[in-house]
């Protein structure tokens, strides 16, 4: 269970993008989570509103874009999404792979509110 | 709407952090593992049997990690080894800064090896980089053969398994070699060893590899 910890390293990344005034208008925040990345979605979704409700980001929704595991063969070239996340090609059982996505854990964006017309 | 494009890593602090240890070690010639495992599978019994045996061929420091308690850092202390505890408080992994904080209280210019016993958990570790040079995995035969492919991210990320408790196979329906054949098949370059810390069987074999580990990095 980091996916606390996990979650307070994305409100941090936030509070470097975005000056304090202007975080009760962030809505959605992008992330990229690989399936073998080790972190369970529902999980981080709830320690990210534990830890954001209450406070200037609780408008703000997490979202989550999950990558599937694939990995290159170095031997025969071959992209395979591999069952269980194996490093091992399914092609031609080489053992020299590249490890391609799915193991990410990214923040990718924020989108913000516009800010309300002032009224003259 | 307005969007701010980050492409950021998560955590890239730890990351950072976890290079600068990496960059440490490496000027002061430190071969450094991460042990990992779940609760109970004999960490801590096989860092006790692995220091007896290479004390002697190496100078060795160690990092604890536990939730609570310093009673393993007790443990070890007790073979005249340098440990530093560190207690998570509820964290269930260690991290880069913890460690980096840990090292302040070590003479690392004196050591050969430095094993840093990670906190006893399957899944969490698995993110965290502390800066050392490889993971080995404990598992014990009474975890269940299967273990390897409900948590393939450890076994992914790490160089060397070592399969304890073997004196216990007669007691139970774990079958070492399909162990073995489902943690190489998440991952072919492991290393395996399979030990008993009761009975001390396969620890010479585990502890030459460190050595010889240990003295090529110097």
């Amino acid at each position: 269970m980091h996916e606390l910890s996990i979650a307070q390293n994305i409100v941090e990344i936030i509070h470097q993008y975005v000056p304090a005034a202007e975080r009760d208008r962030v809505r959605s925040v992008f992330t990229t989570v690989g399936e073998h990345s080790g972190i369970v979605a529902d999980s981080l979704t709830f320690s990210y509103q534990a830890i954001t409700a209450a406070t200037d980001l609780q408008r703000s929704m997490l979202v989550i874009e999950p990558q599937p595991f694939i990995i290159r063969c170095s031997a025969c070239g071959t992209e395979s999404r591999t069952e269980m996340g194996s490093i091992q090609c399914p092609a031609c059982r080489a053992v020299e792979t590249t490890v391609l996505s799915g193991t990410e854990l990214r923040v990718r964006e924020i989108e913000l509110e516009d800010e309300p017309q002032e009224q003259s | 709407m307005s969007i701010i494009t980050i492409e950021r890593k998560v955590l890239e602090k730890n990351d950072e952090l976890a290079r600068k240890n990496r960059e440490l070690f490496a000027r002061q010639k430190n071969f450094v593992i991460n042990l990992v495992s779940s609760p109970g599978s004999g960490k801590t019994s096989l860092l006790e049997a692995t220091l007896a045996k290479v004390k002697q061929r190496a100078s060795v420091a160690v990092i604890e990690g536990d939730v609570q308690t310093d009673l393993d850092a007790q443990r070890v202390a007790k073979l005249d080894v340098p440990v530093v505890q560190i207690v998570t408080n509820g964290g269930c992994h260690l991290e880069a800064k913890l460690v980096h904080d840990a090292l302040q209280s070590l003479d690392l210019s004196a050591v050969d090896l430095l094993v840093i016993e990670n906190v006893g958990n399957l899944v969490c570790p698995a993110n965290y980089d502390l800066g050392e040079a490889l993971k080995v995995v404990v598992l014990s035969v009474t975890e269940g053969d299967d273990k390897p492919l409900k948590y393939p991210t450890m076994f992914r990320n790490a160089s060397v398994v070592i399969v304890n408790k073997v004196d216990l196979l007669p007691y139970v329906n774990s079958n070492v070699e399909t162990l073995k054949q489902n943690a190489l098949s998440i991952n072919p370059n492991l290393t395996v060893f399979e030990v008993s810390c009761r009975t001390g069987q396969g620890l010479d074999a585990w502890c030459d590899w460190l050595i010889e580990h240990s003295a090529r990095k110097g």
